[in-house]
């Protein structure tokens, strides 16, 4: 039997497959699309660097991509991503995590990126909850919602991460859910191009946890990601958005990003140097 | 037209000569002699002069600043930025120390070279900020969950605060391990003359790049040191905090891969601690009280000296430069050597470092700690010396 290959294989590691993920989890089509959007802008991982912290979508670089990839510990790839940007400007360093990892523990971290404009692409997989450790609440859990931790409902409300991030000032901020792969990709392939802050939220289902406990199976959180999702532009036409799910892009800034504007002070700062030496 | 240089040179801003200087902005200066061009931090009582001083110079030379929102994602930055194949360091203090705990770890795991200040301040919590203390030398040591080993180096003098973070890189390069510089308050604040050097004669021993696509990327056999492959460089590294291959590969359920990796973190420095370790031995020939003191305490041990010998009682004093791995074959001999009938440990805590002495020479000679909670005093000499005197009466 001739051997199978995929037209994306040079950017995975295939001795490590088949992957870990479970059946009918989200992590892999959001690699498909994020892939797909870097065949067509950059034609191989050169200079590209994955920072990944604890967590089911931490485990889509690390080991699968083939690339230089960094798995950190739980909460902190935002910082070690940014040491490594501002270390080697030339790399292209893309943060791939959950909510968990990226709200929870690392919310500081994500909170303060985005108020920096730190030149990071951060790629969230939102499955609502902690799936690697059980199906635990997370801060992105809805109300009422049902998880290991919370057997009689969630008590607490969701945060909406990227509303919170694209107020924080990121350059960038998308979601769309696993179902949008072709707005997905062009989100990518847009946010790649770009400086500053970039983060793309993504809804996926996590079929282990929060699924059977929410949802019963795949279809209906499938169903539920179509029906009771709203595109930006057309909550801006019917001018609500009723108790649906807002996705597309929430914004684009052309601020300059952090490295930027640090050149620009070190340069301001060499030149008050040499001022004072005359 | 003359174009403005894009970068300075450290002796452009300081060039050789003698100084006065405190201790952490001796410190400081030895980072950027060092090529230290990444430090990440957030600010602290009684470290912040570092931080403020790199936030000036650094950007001079090359370099970049940054100030965090904690000390967690801190130490994580200088990771980042040491991966990146930029020498990097933070400077902290007691309950920012507690939070780098978490970093260390990892920095440990996957050998990733670092330089982390701790200036130590009166604890516990936020305790005494601005008072100095010597209560986080096993904090140092033993602060992460897990098996390993790190390089503390304790420095007494501002000059040494220069010298020692210079040394302190390479060790961490030589070692792929993170090394702590843990001078205590009064060690970072005095200010003392130090001689800058001329950069072209600091030694600086770097790590070495993989030669071949099959060098290994992690671990050894505990003396030989896989090489450092930096990210951007083609060699598709997998680094991870979990157990891992020598190419990086997650093998957390493999006994084998993980006995293999633990040893390999904490023999490169055991093995190796002969090539580390640095100590001082000075004071009387036919001493009966041996003193052992680092830090500013060995400041005190050393006045104490001289006050000894104008009442005739001859001390000789070990002083342990590299706290940990610590000095035991070496210790033992000064024992042997010098036949004292009593070792006295001086510590600014409750009795710490003292349980590593009594470790290393319960067989030999009786060990006895003075320790003191200044609560911003500092052990005097005269508070040596009459704890000496104690104890002569009492052997």
């Amino acid at each position: 039997m001739a051997s199978q290959t995929h037209p994306l294989d040079k950017y995975l590691r295939t001795e490590v497959f088949p992957h870990v993920m479970c059946p009918g989890c989200g992590n892999m089509s959001i690699a498909n699309a994020f892939l797909r959007a870097v065949d067509k802008v950059y034609g191989s991982f050169e200079k590209f660097v994955f920072v990944s912290g604890i967590g089911c979508a931490a485990w889509i670089p690390s080991p699968h991509f083939k690339a230089d990839t960094v798995h950190t510990l739980h909460g902190r790839p935002i910082p070690v991503a940014m040491g490594i940007k501002l270390a080697n400007p030339a790399l292209n360093v893309v943060v791939i995590s959950g909510d968990g990892d990226l709200v929870a523990i690392g919310g500081n971290h994500l909170l303060h990126a985005a108020r920096r404009n730190a030149d990071l692409l951060v790629i969230m997989v939102n499955n609502f909850n902690y799936g690697m450790t059980g199906g635990q609440l997370a801060p992105t859990t809805p109300s009422g919602a049902v998880t290991i931790t919370t057997p009689y409902g969630n008590p607490e409300h969701a945060l909406d991460v990227s509303k919170i991030v694209a107020e924080a000032g990121a350059n960038y901020v998308a979601r769309w859910t696993i179902l949008h792969q072709i707005q997905l990709e062009r989100s990518f392939i847009k946010a790649l191009q770009m400086e500053g802050f970039r983060f793309i939220e993504v809804l996926s289902p996590c079929t282990s946890r929060y699924v059977p406990r929410n949802f019963g199976n795949l279809k209906n959180i499938l169903d539920f990601f179509k029906k009771n999702t709203i595109d930006i532009q057309s909550a801006k036409r019917k001018g609500t958005i009723g108790d649906k799910i807002l996705v597309g892009e929430f914004v684009i800034r052309d601020r300059p990003g952090l490295l930027r504007s640090i050149q620009l002070l070190r340069e301001k700062a060499l030149r008050q140097w040499e001022g004072k030496r005359k | 037209m003359k174009t403005m240089a894009t970068s300075l040179k450290v002796n452009d801003l300081f060039p050789p000569g003698r100084y006065l200087l405190m201790g952490n902005e001796a410190l400081a200066i030895g980072a950027l002699l060092a090529d230290c061009r990444f430090f990440a931090g957030y600010p602290i009582t009684p470290s912040s002069e570092i931080m403020n001083f790199m936030a000036k110079y650094l950007p001079l030379v090359g370099g970049t600043f940054i100030q965090m929102e904690d000390e967690l994602s801190s130490i994580m930055a200088i990771i980042g930025a040491s991966w990146a194949g930029v020498r990097a360091m933070t400077a902290t203090s007691g309950p920012g120390f507690s939070l780098m705990q978490e970093g260390l770890g990892y920095a440990v795991m996957t050998e990733t070279p670092i330089v982390l200040v701790d200036v130590m301040r009166a604890g516990p919590s936020t305790g005494q900020a601005t008072k100095s203390a010597q209560g986080d030398v096993m904090q140092a040591r033993w602060g992460r969950h897990g098996d390993q080993e790190v390089i503390v180096l304790a420095p007494a003098f501002a000059q040494e605060m220069l010298d020692l973070t210079i040394e302190a890189f390479n060790l961490a390069d030589l070692y792929r391990v993170p090394v702590i510089i843990l001078p205590d308050e009064i060690v970072g604040h005095l200010e003392e003359v130090v001689e800058i050097p001329n950069e072209k004669s600091v030694t600086k021993v770097k790590c070495r790049e993989p030669k071949t696509p099959e060098e290994p990327h992690f671990g050894g056999d505990g003396i030989n040191i896989a090489p450092f492959p930096t990210l951007g460089k083609g060699y598709n590294v997998l680094v991870t905090g979990s157990t891992h291959d020598e190419k990086g590969y997650r093998k957390t359920q493999d006994p084998l891969v993980h006995r293999k990796l633990v040893w390999h973190l904490v023999n490169k420095v055991r093995k190796n601690k002969d090539k580390i370790i640095k100590y001082e031995v000075s004071g009387e020939d036919n001493a009966r009280i041996g003193l052992v003191a680092y830090g500013s305490v060995y400041r005190a041990a050393r006045e104490a000296i001289e006050l000894g010998r104008e009442e005739g009682i001859k001390i000789a004093l070990f002083r342990p430069i590299t706290l940990w791995p610590s000095p035991e074959e070496i210790l033992r001999k000064f024992a042997e050597d010098t036949g004292v009938d009593a070792i006295v440990v001086p510590e600014m805590n409750t009795g710490m470092y003292v349980l590593e002495i009594e470790r290393i020479l319960k067989d030999i000679v009786p060990v006895y700690a003075l320790n003191k909670i200044g609560g911003g005093e500092p052990i005097s000499p005269e508070e040596i010396i009459g704890y000496v005197k104690k104890v002569i009466r009492g052997v």
